[in-house]
């Protein structure tokens, strides 16, 4: 049973082990039926003109216009691709895993008339290395399709072909980023490219290439069938839609959560998630996995939507949400975002590459007391150097929470800065007021 | 060659590499691909990675598939094993290599039959990820049992949670690593109960729906 604060579209019959067969797909919620009308009846216009019409925006991060993104790939015979971005790995995020896991099907069928608005006779999804239970499940899911005839050459009898590979990665955050992961399916180390020219002109293998996320095209079988005036009664004018929000972290229930956009973020955190353990307070949570700025308490009535978050000086995102409650220590959450992405640095581009490695080694001496304040203010320029230098925004996703914490937190930062300097004072015998100096 | 292909061309002090200042590609040589009847490649670890090749347009996109049958097939990428696939998929060893060192999943070094990768980002840390990294370590201390911390494995919703041999489990106690590293070594199924393929949906834990 969902939550009576859920709005089941994605996540409809989830539940029911069933529906991760080609058999309970069609049974449960009328699988393919809509693959199958778009091959049959429809052009790649009226796919396109429909996805365009309902205002769905990329639930991968950046909230850019799937219909849009797909409009922009040129017409022609050179051969064109489609991926699905699987390589959900930004801290906080796990809603790909639990869509692949429970409707690997809707995923299938979401791909196959999406291909069909891209006019690609080839799609991949790239999942992340880690997930290798997901894999398995898309590999069987795939196998089926194919099977049924929903994949293959010249599907339904309808002239078209498609074909289908589910391709796993081996573990680098980086390869989420969508030309890293290009490089990283041609088999390459996953390194960005510089843009322009965009995946949508030159793509994989060189060729016009549409990148979506899983939630992102789960949503295009349902758009198809109901209209792109059904997909605009959820959510907001500008955010419409349901959306999967990942909440974890110090919650009662965390979990995947589908709601309709715009449900203010107490309802979300609270009602479903469960609010704060017991006895504890929120102290700050990322609306939008690790990447976006922090928010405070009194940013719990904002509604959850892309504009909303935008407005707030953060970010939609992924649909993540990480609640940090009152045992967390702010400046200690700030070295370990700042380590992931230290760790997770291509190396790239200077700026990201050293940028990273010396805000984790500032962060460690503010945690060790060997910072002073000022410090704090070297910190926030390296910041300020890494946004927007950069071929991808992999160091502004270390450099946007980790500004945001300093700036919000500042008291807390000085203050740990002070405390773990004490007893280093003391043992070397130096004036005690080294720790609250300057 | 020079240590910039090309370089000396802009800069008086470097070497010039001949390759290029005649206008040619620079040497790229073909010998430094092994021929198959040198390495000693498995038939099914042949056909397999074969096989692979011919899923994608172009062969080089079999790169990371290939490199994770080597892994399977010898436990970690072995300079032998990359040595093998670089000769069935006509690519250098040491691009393999190169490929293979950037992820962190494939192993450029010996590795324990099981692995066991604890996350410790921001959620699970918040719930004890290091105090059930440090359990995992003191459980499998002696044992050949690869266990590291590890960066976030998208499965928030059970921190704080370890991926053992490529299978989820969470919540975890950090009492529950010594029991998982007992079954694991038995051979037996690792914390049934804890798996996250078993788990329902959040809104149908008890407590959760409406």
């Amino acid at each position: 049973m969902a939550h009576e604060l859920e709005t089941r579209v994605l996540l409809k019959e989830a539940e029911d082990p069933a529906l991760r067969t080609l058999e309970g797909y069609k049974r449960l919620v009328g699988g393919y039926e809509i693959q199958e009308k778009a091959y049959r009846s429809m052009e790649q216009d009226e796919v396109l003109k429909e996805l365009e019409d309902s205002g769905l925006r990329g639930r991968g991060g950046a909230g850019f216009s799937m219909g849009k993104k797909a409009s922009f790939l040129p017409r022609g015979d050179m051969a064109k691709y489609l991926c699905c971005n699987a390589d959900e790995s930004e801290p906080g995020a796990f809603k790909d895993r639990e869509l692949m896991q429970r409707n690997p099907h809707q995923l299938i069928e979401g791909i196959a008339i999406a291909a069909l608005a891209a006019d690609a006779g080839h799609a991949f999804i790239f999942i992340r290395g880690e997930y290798a239970e997901q894999a398995d499940i898309l590999d069987a899911a795939v196998a089926e399709a194919y099977e049924a005839g929903y994949l293959g050459k010249d599907i339904l009898g309808c002239k078209r072909d498609l074909e289908l590979v589910v391709h796993r990665g081996a573990g680098a955050y980086i390869c989420g980023e969508e030309t890293a992961l290009l490089d990283a399916l041609e088999g390459k180390r996953g390194n960005p490219r510089l843009k322009p020219p965009f995946p949508a002109v030159q793509g994989l293998y060189g060729g016009p290439t549409l990148i979506n996320n899983v939630e992102t095209l789960s949503n295009v079988p349902h758009i198809v069938r109901n209209g792109a005036d059904w997909f605009k009664g959820f959510g907001t004018e500008q955010s419409p839609g349901t959306k999967v929000v990942s909440i974890s972290g110090g919650v009662r229930r965390p979990g995947n959560y589908e709601i309709s956009l715009g449900m203010p973020l107490r309802e979300l955190i609270y009602g479903l998630a469960g609010g704060p353990e017991p006895g504890h307070e929120i102290k700050a949570f990322y609306p939008g996995g690790s990447s976006s700025p922090v928010l405070t308490p009194a940013e719990l009535d904002l509604p959850y939507s892309f504009e909303a978050m935008a407005e707030a000086g953060s970010m939609l995102g992924s649909g993540s949400i990480i609640v940090a409650d009152d045992r967390v220590s702010i400046p200690h959450m700030a070295l370990r975002t700042a380590r992931f992405y230290h760790h997770e640095s291509c190396g790239k581009c200077a700026p990201c590459r050293e940028g990273t490695n010396w805000t984790v080694k500032m962060l460690e001496r503010v945690v060790r007391g060997e910072a002073t304040p000022m410090d704090l203010d070297i910190i926030s320029s390296v910041q300020q150097n890494i946004m927007g230098h950069c071929l991808c925004v992999l160091g502004d996703s270390m450099a946007m929470p980790v500004s945001a914490m300093v700036n919000k937190f500042r008291d807390e930062f000085e203050r740990v800065i002070e405390e773990a300097a004490m007893p280093i004072a003391v043992v070397q015998g130096a004036p005690e007021t080294l720790g609250a100096a300057t | 060659m020079s240590p910039v292909d090309g370089a000396g061309i802009f800069n008086p002090n470097l070497p010039v590499d001949q390759a290029v200042s005649e206008g040619r590609a620079p040497a790229r040589s073909e010998q430094e691909i092994p021929e198959l009847h040198e390495v000693d490649c498995p038939p099914e670890l042949k056909e397999r990675i074969e096989a692979l090749m011919a899923k994608y347009p172009d062969r080089r996109s079999a790169s990371i598939p290939a490199l994770w049958a080597v892994q399977e097939r010898y436990g970690w990428c072995t300079p032998d094993g990359i040595r093998q696939a670089a000769a069935v998929m006509r690519f250098t060893p040491a691009y393999l290599e190169s490929v293979a060192s950037f992820y962190d999943l494939l192993h450029t070094d010996p590795v324990g039959t099981h692995r066991v990768e604890v996350c410790t980002n921001i959620s699970c840390w918040m719930r004890g990820g290091d105090e059930l990294l440090d359990a995992f370590e003191a459980a499998g201390e002696g044992q050949d049992i690869f266990i590291t911390g590890f960066e976030c494995l998208g499965a928030c919703d059970i921190a704080p949670m370890a991926s053992i041999d490529q299978r989820y489990y969470g919540p975890l106690e950090a009492a529950e690593a010594q029991t998982a590293i007992e079954q694991l070594l038995a051979g037996q199924e690792v914390l049934p109960e804890k798996a996250l393929l078993k788990r329902p949906l959040a809104a149908e834990l008890p407590g959760g729906g409406s």
